[in-house]
Order: C-alpha cells, then sequence, then structure tokens
C-alpha cells in the first residue's frame, strides 16, 4: 500500500462523507424540530441530481446557477409536502411519519421511473473543473475537492445559523420546548414548516453536488439513505454538530476499511453501527432516550 | 403506542379465520395458480410482521433479511445437497431464527424510529454480503433453477395445485400458532409492554426479552414464508432482501389492518392483485404506459399515503371499527 494510494483513499472518503454529512445533517435538523425521521430524504437528494439535470437540459442553466436555485425548488416541494401530509400526523406516533415519507418516497422514486427510465443520464463537469490537481502526495479529480470544500462551507454555515444566528435561537427554543416557545409569541408552526423545508432543501443541495460524479437515477436516493440512516444512528440523532463529524469520520474509516480488506467496503459502516450500538446504543453524539417520545 | 390491536374478540376472529379459509380455499379457481400462491405466502410473511408490529409495537423495516435469507438457505440446501421439503424448510426457518437472535440482541434495546432504522441498515447489510459472496450466492443473477424437492419421501411438489394447497395448510397453520401466541399470557404481556412499557417493567416483566422472543417468533415465520418463495419461484435473487421488500411487508400490513392478524392477509392480496393489473401494462405499445406499469409503487404509494393518513385501521380494520357500531 503506497502513501499515495492511502491519500487517493482518503480523499474518497471524504467525498462520500461530505454527502453522508450534508444528508445526515438535514436530518438531524428535521429530526430535532419534529421528531421524525425523514424518510423522503433520498427521494428529495435524487430530485436535486435531477434538477441539476434538467435545468441544464431545459433552461441551459449551468451548474452554479443549478447550486444556487435547485435547493430551493426541492425545498419548497418539501414544504408543500409538511404542509399538506406531514402535518396532519404530528400528533401521532413519530412513526406514522416515517411511515408516511417512506410512501412519499416511494412515490417520488417511481414517479421518476416512469418518465426517466432506470438507467439514468450523466451529468457533465461543470468547464472549468475537470481535470485533475497535484497535490504533491496524489492527484486527485478537481471538481471533487470543490464539492468537498463546498460541502463543508455549507455544513459551517448550517452549523453557524442554528448555533449563533436569532432565527437559529428560535429553532432550538422551540426544539427545546415548542409550547413555552409558542407562548413567547414565536410562530413554531411557521418555524417548522421553514425547518422541515431547510432540511430538504440540504439534501438537494447534496443532491447537487452529486449529479456530476455519479449517474442521475430515480433509485440513486434509496440507494444512499440506508447508508444515511446507519451514519445516523452512529453519530446519534439530532446534534447538529455530532452529525457533520460524523458523516465525513464515517466516510473516511469506511474508505481506510476498504484499502484493509476491499471486500468489506460495503459492509464496514453497518459493522460499524452495530459496534456503536453495543457499546453506546445512543450514539457517539447522542443524548439519552428519554426525549424521544 | 403504534396500535391498539382491535376486534380481538373470539368470535369475530374466528368469522375472520373462516373468511379467510375459504378465500384462500377458492383463490386458485379466480386468479392464476402462481398469483395465488404468491398471495398465500406474502400473506404469511405479512401475518408473521404484524404479530411484530400490530401486537408487540416493533416496527422492523428489516424483515426482508428473514425472508430472503430463509430463501437463500432454503434455495442453496435444495439446489447444492438435494435436501428434501421438510429439512429444507426447516433449515430456512433456522437460519432466520438465529439472524433475528443476533440482530435483535444489539437492537432490540433501541425503540420506535430507532428499531426501524436499525432493523433497516442490518437488512442493508445483509443484502451486501449477499452480493459480496457471489461464488455461494450467484450475486446479481440470484439462485437460478432450483428444483422443486420432495415432501413425504417421494411425492413431489412440481404440480402447483397440489403446491399451492400445501403451501396454504402451512400458513392457515402458521396463523392459528401466532393467533395463540398473541392471545396467551406471553401475548398479553406483549400488548402491556406495546400500551406502556416502562409500566411493564415496573410491574417486573423483563420488557426486552419479551420483545427479543417476538421478534424471533416473529422473523421464524417471515423465515418459513421467504423458503416457501424460493420453492414456488423455483429461483430467488437479491431483490428479495431489498429493503423495497422490507417497505412492501410494511405496506401490505398497514393496507389490510396492523394489530388485526388477518387484515394484514387481505392486504397481501389487495396488493398483489394491484401490482399484478399494473404489471399487464408494462407490455403495452406507449412507452410511458409500459413503464407506468414497471413502477407500481406510484399507485401503491399513493394508497399507502392515504391509507397512513386516513384509514389508519386499514381495510379490514376500518370494516370491524364500521360493524361495531
Amino acid at each position: 500500500m503506497t502513501p499515495s494510494y492511502l491519500a487517493l483513499q482518503i480523499f474518497n472518503g471524504l467525498v462520500s462523507g461530505a454527502f453522508y454529512a450534508l444528508l445526515s445533517l438535514g436530518l438531524s435538523i428535521i429530526f430535532g424540530m419534529m421528531r421524525i425521521v425523514n424518510f423522503a430524504h433520498g427521494a428529495f437528494y435524487m430530485l436535486g441530481a435531477f434538477g441539476a439535470y434538467l435545468a441544464a437540459q431545459w433552461l441551459g442553466l449551468s451548474f452554479w446557477w443549478a447550486l444556487l436555485l435547485v435547493p430551493l425548488a426541492v425545498g419548497l416541494l418539501g414544504i408543500i409536502a409538511e404542509r399538506t401530509l406531514i402535518r396532519r400526523l404530528m400528533p401521532l406516533d413519530p412513526l406514522y411519519n416515517l411511515l408516511l415519507t417512506f410512501g412519499i418516497a416511494l412515490v417520488i422514486e417511481d414517479f421518476m421511473k416512469i418518465f426517466f427510465g432506470t438507467q439514468g443520464t450523466p451529468y457533465a463537469i461543470p468547464a472549468g473543473l475537470m481535470g485533475a490537481v497535484n497535490l504533491g502526495i496524489t492527484a486527485y479529480p478537481l471538481y471533487r475537492l470543490v464539492l468537498v470544500a463546498i460541502a463543508t462551507l455549507a455544513c459551517i454555515a448550517v452549523w453557524f445559523a442554528i448555533e449563533k444566528t436569532p432565527l437559529g435561537a428560535k429553532i432550538r427554543a422551540a426544539t427545546e420546548n415548542p409550547t413555552l416557545t409558542q407562548a413567547f409569541g414565536i410562530d413554531v408552526s411557521t418555524l417548522t414548516t421553514l425547518t422541515y423545508g431547510f432540511g430538504v432543501a440540504l439534501a438537494g443541495l447534496a443532491g447537487v453536488l452529486a449529479a456530476p460524479t455519479t449517474n442521475v437515477t430515480p433509485v440513486m436516493g434509496s440507494d444512499i439513505i440506508i447508508t444515511t440512516f446507519a451514519v445516523v444512528v452512529i453519530g446519534g440523532m439530532g446534534s447538529i454538530k455530532g452529525s457533520i463529524i460524523t458523516g465525513f469520520l464515517v466516510g473516511v474509516i469506511a474508505a481506510l476499511g476498504a484499502v484493509i480488506y476491499p471486500p468489506i467496503a460495503n459492509t464496514l459502516i453497518f459493522l460499524l453501527m452495530a459496534i456503536v450500538l453495543l457499546i453506546r446504543p445512543t450514539g457517539l453524539f447522542g443524548q439519552p432516550e428519554a426525549t424521544a417520545r | 403506542m403504534i396500535a391498539r390491536a382491535i376486534g380481538s374478540d373470539r368470535r369475530t376472529m374466528l368469522w375472520l379465520g373462516l373468511i379467510a379459509l375459504a378465500a384462500g380455499l377458492l383463490l386458485p379457481h379466480v386468479v392464476y395458480i402462481g398469483l395465488a400462491t404468491d398471495i398465500v405466502i406474502w400473506a404469511l410473511f405479512a401475518a408473521a410482521f404484524d404479530m411484530l408490529l400490530g401486537y408487540t409495537g416493533l416496527l422492523s423495516f428489516g424483515h426482508a433479511m428473514f425472508w430472503g435469507g430463509a430463501s437463500y438457505v432454503t434455495g442453496l440446501l435444495i439446489l447444492r445437497a438435494h435436501w428434501t421439503f421438510v429439512p429444507a424448510v426447516l433449515a430456512g426457518v433456522v437460519g432466520a431464527v438465529a439472524m433475528a437472535a443476533l440482530v435483535g440482541a444489539v437492537s432490540i434495546r433501541r425503540q420506535g424510529i430507532y428499531f426501524a432504522m436499525i432493523t433497516l441498515a442490518f437488512g442493508q447489510m445483509l443484502y451486501f454480503l449477499t452480493n459480496q459472496f457471489g461464488e455461494w450466492t450467484g450475486g446479481q443473477d440470484g439462485l437460478q433453477g432450483v428444483p422443486r424437492p420432495v415432501v413425504f419421501g417421494h411425492m413431489t411438489l412440481e404440480n402447483d395445485q397440489v403446491f399451492y394447497y400445501l403451501v396454504l395448510a402451512l400458513t392457515a397453520l402458521s396463523i392459528v400458532f401466532m393467533r395463540r401466541v398473541v392471545t396467551s399470557p406471553f401475548g398479553q404481556v406483549l400488548g402491556a409492554i406495546r400500551e406502556n412499557e416502562p409500566r411493564a417493567m415496573s410491574l417486573g416483566y423483563r420488557a426486552n426479552v419479551y420483545k427479543l422472543v417476538a421478534f424471533i417468533i416473529s422473523a421464524a415465520f417471515a423465515g418459513l414464508a421467504g423458503s416457501l418463495f424460493v420453492i414456488a419461484h423455483r429461483f430467488t435473487s437479491l431483490d428479495t432482501l431489498d429493503w423495497h421488500t422490507s417497505g412492501q411487508v410494511v405496506i401490505m400490513t398497514l393496507l389490510g389492518g396492523m394489530g388485526t392478524l388477518f387484515g394484514p392477509l387481505f392486504g397481501a392480496a389487495f396488493y398483489l392483485v394491484i401490482n399484478d393489473r399494473l404489471s399487464t401494462l408494462a407490455n403495452a405499445s406507449n412507452p410511458l404506459l409500459a413503464q407506468f406499469g414497471h413502477s407500481p409503487g406510484l399507485v401503491l404509494g399513493v394508497i399507502f399515503i392515504v391509507v397512513v393518513s386516513v384509514f389508519r385501521r386499514g381495510i379490514v380494520g376500518e370494516l370491524l371499527n364500521a360493524l361495531r357500531r
């Protein structure tokens, strides 16, 4: 095993870690506010990738415009889903919303299959980001480095917005105690809708970033969502910082595991989850389950 | 709590059981034999799933690992070692039980959505492992050409009608057994845990042990169904281990009505008949219509969303509720 191969694998790990981090961050924000697991998260991620593809095909929009506009469009779809469907089940056991969002994921996936088949279509790497950079120890595709940078910036921005801004303070207050927050005159209902839309928009952003790295297909969401769930279980639900760190960490560990023993690549994350569950059932950053009603 | 077992009084249940049995006997005269066999096998799977969801309150999103895992165990033993029906099916069930004990030991301490996510992840792990060890499992190709094994020494199961009634008998016996389990004192404790776990624990019941046993029993019957599935189809594939298969049994159970044990039987029938009707569209000349037939998740997903949003008792649950008024 050469140092350059090791470095290459670490970079590969950071790339998959970037997706895990963005997706589990969105799941965590939604879970923190609403106590629901958003099973449709992978479907919104897939819609993000298709959004980028369709924006280029139909409107001729560049990758950078897609990066800006597609998450907004995906977030809007999320807001519609929250207002029309998810909201109605909020008073019930959170399992019902897990089931509902599973149904939503199924409908979105098969809807896209009807129009785009299962084969998928490639999305060109944005002009100016093609080729590889020599980093001394190894050469690495430029686009993937930019991808990791954008995802990291987005994660830090979200963390900052929630921990350090007045709006973030309201969200944290509503997460902690919705009734009391409402009593202080803060519109928790609107805040909840916006939070869901925002979490889903992050999945859309991840989808746009993923489009140039993979074939854009209707099933790409259901491929990644289960792994993301495992990441969320490892990190513990609801922690913003925890999901970002765990996302990147798990990505790198899985990539390094593949260096040592290649066949384990796909299963390592799930083994990691089993080990964490045995040692620390609440996850690395999780709180005891008392709050999970 | 996710569900309340309704219509659990003896007389209603007896009637429902008789209706289900009559439907099972008539089924091959209504739909083609392959679909009839599928309906009964999936009905068994869904009933096993309901024992866990409706009566214990545990939502497993990884039941495909027992269904698919058992189908591979049974399929391999018949294909490679020429085992006969009874030992091959039993081995599939044992395999499912062993997996449930392992997975349950790790995950049973977590509740609700966590349990759902953890079982989902373990199910996916088995999917990847099965794909990985392609030299044994056939990888992407699955196990092809599994012959129908002999039963009771010399009787072959080549005749689809004979095989159907064998499957029906096994399913009926399994459901009688599961009904006994949920009405037994053990089942009463499961109900208590579902309604209020801390309270059941404060009464001295070791909730995790009860839940683990329920998980294992449910997995055993899911495994039985999976073993029958590979024999019925003469093949099995990675699809049986896909998490969409876990989702499929969830949909069937909720469609029929969870916590009714008989509801999921009708849910399975409803699901598979719609699926079958849609798949006839797949040969349509219009490409959009053909693709629509290939994507039953659109129609079934919408139905599922309506059921979860409005008719949470499911078909049989809502009917029972209407009759009671």
